[in-house]
């Protein structure tokens, strides 16, 4: 086993969720730093998964198909995504969160406008309130400290570094995320960059990676309507620059 | 039809493709939910829930990096989990990805591997099967399956872990 020996039965627990107090603690410092061991993770979660198929029993009633059925014709579908699409990057299930993260912010931002919005999106008052409660949870979900967050890649290859960003230039509106980062020297941050097509770049939010290499920016104040060529990232002092610092540890293009 | 192709055509809202993974995947879903909840009611409930997820959110399985019916099996017992616990669902199903082996696509791939894994089982000394099933299909801790079995802390460790990596050897062979 490549992962380190010490660890080996907490990384099972933790594959299960099933450890808890200060040697989850411990285990997840180490596992920052240690990519053979989160390689065993991963593995792990997937002989996890396998334990599901060990559960028998009687079939679903018949009732249950028809319920199912019925309530997926009943409810419209959410918003397309597919011309936003992006082969290479998993980005699909981020936008859809996206899509919910922006009609959340614009509920609580705009509350004079929501009725409106509300009668855009969904036609039935119960559906606008599942939509809203998801957002919400969406959003907590994105935010929480605590979340467990899991890039998986091919096996034997070890978690890059990751960074998505959400741009709707028409609302200046940005969601970055980012997982597997490496830590920062002390005193310093991540700062994000928006590359406009033309003119200097943008800062675009400070942010620094949990204990697990993720990070969020959500709505950092940008200038009106900038059309954006690319997203970057360098690492700054703490407090920011108002020009980005050499080299560029991450970058990417918009379509 | 394969399973890209039906996460496709759930993405672009086709009705049928949905009853068609219904159909292929609601039994290991029910059994899973049943399993952890003990009440057909509350089973059912997670079975609707774990399929209207998928169809307001399909875009959250990721079909490049893992199978469906080990995904679904996840979100079910995650949900069923929390439900039993009485807490919030905890994980968003976007950010549950799994990557596994065995294809259970077919109902000839499935029913192997349902086979390997309770042979796998099977074949467990009683006290490490049990143990692995209590994290799994009951949620709890290592600290409290050892207090549940009066079992030092350390053997409930290292028989979770081996029990998963029978598991895996189990698919390797």
């Amino acid at each position: 086993m490549s992962a380190h020996e010490q660890f080996a039965d907490d990384l099972a627990l933790l594959a299960l969720d099933a450890l808890q107090g200060d040697e989850r603690v411990t285990l997840e410092k180490h596992l920052e730093g240690c990519s053979s061991c989160r390689s065993e993770l991963e593995r792990l979660r997937g002989d996890m998964a396998l334990l599901a198929l060990s559960a028998s029993g009687p079939a679903p009633p018949l009732r249950s198909r028809e319920r199912l059925l019925k309530a997926i014709a009943k409810e419209p579908r959410a918003q397309k995504i597919g011309a936003a699409r992006r082969s290479s990057w998993t980005l699909l299930p981020w936008l859809a969160a996206a899509a919910l993260l922006l009609v959340a912010a614009f509920f609580w931002q705009q509350s004079d406008r929501l009725a409106q919005r509300v009668a855009r999106l969904q036609d039935e008052s119960a559906q606008q309130q599942t939509q809203l409660e998801r957002a919400r949870e969406v959003v907590s979900t994105l935010t929480s400290t605590d979340a467990l967050r899991v890039t998986l890649v091919a096996a034997q290859a070890p978690p890059q570094p990751q960074g998505k960003a959400i741009y709707v230039r028409e609302r200046s509106s940005l969601i970055f995320l980012a997982s597997n980062m490496p830590a920062l020297p002390p005193q310093r941050s991540y700062e994000l960059w928006l590359i406009p097509t033309t003119g200097a770049p943008i800062p675009a939010g400070m942010f620094k990676p949990d204990a697990r290499g993720s990070a969020t920016v959500v709505e950092p104040p940008l200038p009106g309507g900038v059309q954006a060529k690319a997203f970057a990232i360098t690492v700054e002092p703490e407090q920011g620059s108002s020009a980005p610092t050499m080299p560029i540890v991450m970058m990417g293009a918009g379509e | 039809m394969s399973e890209a192709s039906l996460v496709g055509a759930i993405r672009s809202g086709d009705e049928s493709a949905m009853a068609a993974l219904y159909d292929r995947y609601s039994s290991l879903v029910y059994a899973v939910a049943l399993r952890v909840l003990g009440d057909t009611g509350a089973a059912e409930d997670v079975l609707q829930e774990v399929f209207m997820q998928l169809w307001r959110n399909p875009a959250a399985f990721d079909s490049s990096r893992g199978n469906l019916g080990a995904w679904l099996g996840v979100i079910t017992r995650n949900r069923a989990i929390d439900g039993l616990r009485r807490r919030r669902p905890e994980t968003d199903i976007a950010d549950v990805v799994v990557s596994v082996e065995p294809d259970m696509a077919g109902d000839a791939e499935r029913a192997r591997a349902m086979e390997t894994v309770r042979g796998a089982l099977g074949g467990m000394p009683a006290p490490q099967r049990s143990a692995l099933e209590m994290a799994y299909f009951e949620g709890l801790t290592h600290t409290e399956i050892a207090t549940k079995t009066g079992e030092p802390l350390g053997t409930v460790k290292t028989r979770i872990r081996t029990g998963l990596q029978a598991l895996r050897k189990a698919f390797a062979e």
